[in-house]
């Protein structure tokens, strides 16, 4: 890339243009380059402007055009998803999307990233984390109801990695725990790949009457702007451009631009904020998260096509000295910004006095359309809304397949597929020992569950289910996303992780409802890690269309590299599903003992991509399973017309680990009161793939008896392929697979526990227990 | 005296809402009092809920003892009035000298939150008359500082005086270290003071009220307060 001009710009002496600061550096190249900014880019501002900057203008642009504010590398490819359906309140581009959920009832729903703050300070990186979405979804007037969070780290074998573990999932469970939202599930993984750069990505859920719902705009001209809620301090300045960075050696030093979070200011700003929107007092609301004071003001401003004018001399601070700068880029956690209906400004502070929070007026809405930024009498930056909140420059670029994973895709496994190891009980064993495919009890014990007494299905199983008080209807989550797929096949990758999500809501018997996502992704300006996003939003927005699935919102994380090396590309999917009636809530453990065992879909002799390649091959390689859209369609519409009919008993999806894992889950269940199981599989197809191969658009179902006709016949109509596989067994019997002339034979007691024990194993070793 | 109960909300609360759904289930009449007012609300009894009081800054329920409503809670409990401290309610409780010993951090060192066993150790109280002694009951734990700590002296006579109304068991209702969440001392899950009338525990009865959500083991504690309340009443 080019580095010219700009000359350095001498103080504007223009009477259009606010003066320099005593004190404020001056405006050359390399600061502009320090601000993450593009010649081509500063160009731009100069332009919007029709005059130089001033260093607090450059700083105020720097963030609002930083990746993680502008999304100037996703957001052509982001117009390729499907955002509508006749039950979306709100799409994207507010703080949350928002979805008609039935009975009046509605619910606003996001999932965000923290993964550079979190790979620096994992405790206060993924605890603010939580902070941002719980914010996101209380400022549309929604009630926070359940969290999930999806995590990838690197593997548990290494030190520093168990210390990220730990501290990030302490930060989210401390967080949350204090709000007291419970966590109802999500998903850890587990591969080098994410070694020096975790992804943590929380969601929230709110629940809201529909006609409650507020929004982020800076309506009324003359209403005032009030900073609300904690103080602004000096930490998390340029948090947005520091998160639009790669990972490097100086990193660590960064600790400062991460924030420190307070969970019990959250949870008084929380009830203050529904008790504000309740009042009628205000007409907007925002958090200042990424870029702050800056980010909220001029996209409430842009949003409602207004103006407006702030004095950072009357914003409420933690310490004196504070520049405008620094006032306007802070990320102090735990703030919001609210428009108060003008004359209701005292009534915005008794609301916020009862809970002991702050209220202060600090700027008005105008009508001239500019951000407009005063200290006292001397305004410090004047610039249009429009191009700092829409103006920031996008760019479609080129994107190359790397030969490497081209080489890596077309790796024969006959090899691996053939070895027929004797005995495939203890192979089996070994899988369960992973911390991909064990139980992740040991991270959600550590969240609370149960608060607010609504949790119908807690972690642990395919999706979560909370239920709507007052109704017989519930919402159903999940996160899901697999970076080994996408890292060989993106666009294939990310659709099976649409159709992973949506089979998981059906299978507790949700209707798929809508959207949010996570792209977690290197660097864009590499032709390779370009096309690794530009086909994954393609293989999203085609499994979205194929099920009329919308999306309505999300966050893009790009960058997420260390010493120039990409994580997988992640592509995380935050579903949530409609349980119209809580009765028929279907769990993923089998329930008697007699019942009957029987498999939707068709097993396929697929073992690339797959965990068993990971861990016994040390290989992440070969085709990734292929994904029949179509068919997956079918199977959700199949598993709905059973659960609607009353005749399952549990259902279950196969994921990684294969048919064998999965019947191994629904086998222990929670591991109180696990059942042995007898089932022989007559496929052609050697048994290494067959039970550990991870093909997709497979359940496996258990029904009564007296219903398999039932089964099959809803099967059949709807042109999915359904066999019977054997029948639940004892209470600690034994678990039995035949396959052709070997098979698994192990006590049940055994698989509990492996499965249970490998990540406590792993992370409560002795000398990590005691402390004194 | 009827069944008028008044729910505690302190700032950090959190299990205000499930405590008085709880009553209300129990066919008790419950009220929200901020931790501010004064006065109790011409209550009959008090519910202090779970939650994170102040944060649970520099101790569980260290701050939230000196709110003013909390003078009136004294009073009340001192004049026989029945209180029900939960969770952090059990800890702001301990705080305030209400009950005897300490809540201090779990032995993991880290926060647990999962279903729990109990055993009934005492049926003879206001709280307990619901159960059978020695009864299992199963309900939610989810606390990071419920490791009950007492002196020699007072453990003593919380088992002598069968002031331990519940213990932590296993799944067979033994005591066992394993069945054991937080390290406990003598596996204490829920004690009484020595006139009866304030109780403490960790786990949630108040999560544990419905069978549609895993269990109604909890019913029994507020069903035996609110039949206590109208046979005073009716007295």
């Amino acid at each position: 890339m080019s580095r010219g001009t700009p000359t350095p710009v001498a103080s504007p002496p223009s009477e259009r243009g606010p003066a320099p600061r005593p004190g404020d550096p001056e405006i050359t190249p390399e600061l502009v380059a320090e601000h993450g900014l593009t010649t081509e880019e500063y160009q731009r501002i100069v332009d919007a402007l029709r005059r130089a900057p001033t260093f607090t203008e450059l700083g105020v642009f720097s963030a609002m055009w930083s990746e993680h504010c502008g999304y100037k590398n996703s957001r052509p490819l982001l117009r390729l998803l499907p955002t509508c359906a006749p039950w979306v309140i709100q799409g994207p581009g507010e703080n949350a999307g928002v979805i008609d959920v039935g009975d009046g009832w509605a619910i606003a729903f996001k999932i965000e990233s923290h993964n550079h703050p979190s790979a620096v300070e994992p405790y206060q990186g993924a605890a603010t984390g939580m902070g941002g979405i719980l914010r996101d979804i209380f400022t549309m007037g929604a009630r926070p109801i359940a969290t999930l969070n999806s995590l990838r780290f690197g593997d548990l074998d290494d030190a520093r990695v168990r210390y990220l573990f730990a501290g990030v999932v302490k930060g989210i469970g401390d967080y949350g725990n204090c709000v007291g939202i419970p966590c109802l599930g999500g998903e850890v993984h587990f591969d080098r790949a994410y070694r020096d750069n975790p992804l943590v990505n929380a969601m929230a859920i709110g629940l809201l009457r529909a006609e409650e719902l507020i929004k982020g705009e800076a309506k009324g001209v003359g209403n005032a702007l009030m900073a609300v809620g904690a103080r602004t301090g000096r930490d998390g300045i340029h948090g947005a451009t520091f998160a639009s960075e790669e990972l490097s050696e100086e990193t660590e030093a960064s600790r400062p631009q991460v924030q420190v979070g307070d969970p019990f200011t959250e949870k008084l700003l929380l009830e203050a904020s529904l008790e504000l929107i309740a009042s009628g007092a205000i007409t907007g609301i925002q958090d200042m998260g990424a870029a702050g004071l800056t980010s909220s003001a001029s996209e409430m401003a842009g949003r409602a096509g207004n103006g407006v004018e702030i004095d950072v001399a009357r914003v409420p601070v933690r310490e004196p000295g504070m520049t405008p700068y620094e006032i306007l880029l802070s990320e102090s956690q735990e703030r919001m910004l609210v428009v108060a209906e003008r004359g209701r400004e005292d009534e915005v502070r008794r609301i916020l006095g009862k809970w002991e929070l702050e209220a202060a007026v600090i700027g008005r809405v105008t009508d001239d359309g500019m951000f407009r930024v005063r200290e006292e009498g001397t305004v410090v930056a004047e610039i249009p809304a429009v191009p700092l909140t829409g103006g920031c420059p996008t760019y479609e670029r080129e994107g190359t397949e790397s030969d490497e994973v081209r080489r890596l895709r077309a790796r024969d496994l006959s090899e691996f597929a053939a070895a027929a190891d004797g005995d495939l009980s203890s192979r089996l064993l070994a899988l369960l020992d992973s911390p991909n495919l064990a139980s992740k009890r040991w991270v959600y014990q550590q969240y609370d569950t149960t608060v607010r007494a609504n949790s119908m299905v807690r972690p642990g199983g395919d999706a979560g289910v909370v239920r709507i008080p007052g109704t017989h209807r519930g919402v159903a989550a999940t996160t899901d996303g697999n970076g080994r797929y996408c890292y060989l096949h993106p666009r294939r990758g990310a659709a099976i992780a649409v159709a992973e999500a949506a089979r998981n809501l059906v299978c507790v018997g949700a209707v798929p409802t809508a959207v949010t996502n996570n792209l977690n992704f290197g660097s864009p300006i590499k032709p390779a890690v370009y096309h690794q996003l530009s086909e994954a939003v393609l293989g999203m927005a085609e499994a979205c269309r194929a099920f009329e699935i919308p999306v309505t919102g999300g966050n893009v994380s790009l960058y997420n590299e260390t010493e120039g090396v990409a994580i997988y590309p992640t592509p995380v999917i935050g579903m949530v599903g409609v349980v119209e009636d809580l009765e028929r809530v279907c769990r993923h453990a089998f329930q008697h003992t007699g019942d009957r065992i029987l498999l939707l879909g068709t097993n396929g002799a697929e073992l690339g991509g797959s965990e068993y390649l990971y861990r016994f091959h040390d290989l992440v390689g070969g085709e990734p399973p292929q994904l029949d859209l179509q068919a997956e369609r079918r199977l959700q519409q199949a598993l709905l017309a059973m659960n609607r009919a009353g005749i399952l008993r549990s259902a279950h999806d196969c994921a990684e680990g294969g048919l064998a894992c999965a019947l191994v889950e629904a086998a222990v269940g929670d591991g109180a009161s696990p059942v042995g199981m007898d089932v022989t599989l007559a496929d052609a197809i050697p048994p290494v793939p067959l039970l550990f191969g991870e093909s997709q658009g497979r359940v496996v179902v258990s029904c009564p008896a007296e219903r398999v006709a039932e089964v099959l016949a809803l099967a059949e109509r709807h042109g999915i392929p359904c066999t019977e596989l054997g029948a639940v067994g004892e209470r600690g019997g034994r678990f039995r697979i035949r396959a052709g002339t070997s098979g698994v034979d192990v006590p049940v007691r055994d698989l509990v526990v492996a499965f249970f024990g490998a990540i406590p194993g792993l992370m409560d070793a002795p000398a990590q227990v005691t402390s004194t | 005296m009827s069944g008028r109960l008044v729910v505690v909300t302190f700032p950090g609360s959190n299990c205000d809402q499930d405590c008085y759904h709880a009553v209300e289930l129990a066919g008790g009449e419950p009220s929200y009092l901020w931790h501010r007012e004064h006065g109790l609300a011409g209550a009959d009894a008090v519910v202090l809920p779970g939650g994170f009081s102040y944060g649970d800054y520099l101790r569980a329920g260290a701050i939230a003892r000196f709110s003013p409503t909390m003078e009136d809670v004294i009073t009340f409990a001192r004049r026989g009035g029945p209180v029900l401290a939960i969770c952090n309610g059990f800890q702001i409780a301990c705080e305030a000298g209400l009950l005897p010993g300490a809540l201090i951090r779990n032995r993991t060192l880290r926060f647990h939150a999962f279903d729990q066993h109990l055993r009934v150790e005492n049926n003879e109280t206001l709280w307990t008359s619901s159960y059978e002694r020695g009864q299992i009951l199963r309900m939610p734990v989810a606390h990071g500082e419920g490791n009950y700590e007492a002196d020699r002296e007072t453990l003593d006579g919380l088992d002598g005086e069968g002031r331990v109304l519940f213990r932590y068991v296993d799944a067979a209702g033994r005591v066992t270290e394993e069945g054991n969440p937080n390290g406990s001392a003598n596996a204490i899950a829920g004690i009484v003071n020595q006139e009866g009338n304030v109780m403490g525990l960790m786990p949630h009865p108040d999560r544990a009220m419905e069978a549609a959500l895993g269990s109604v083991d909890g019913r029994g504690i507020f069903e035996s307060l609110v039949r206590h309340l109208s046979a005073v009443g009716a007295r």
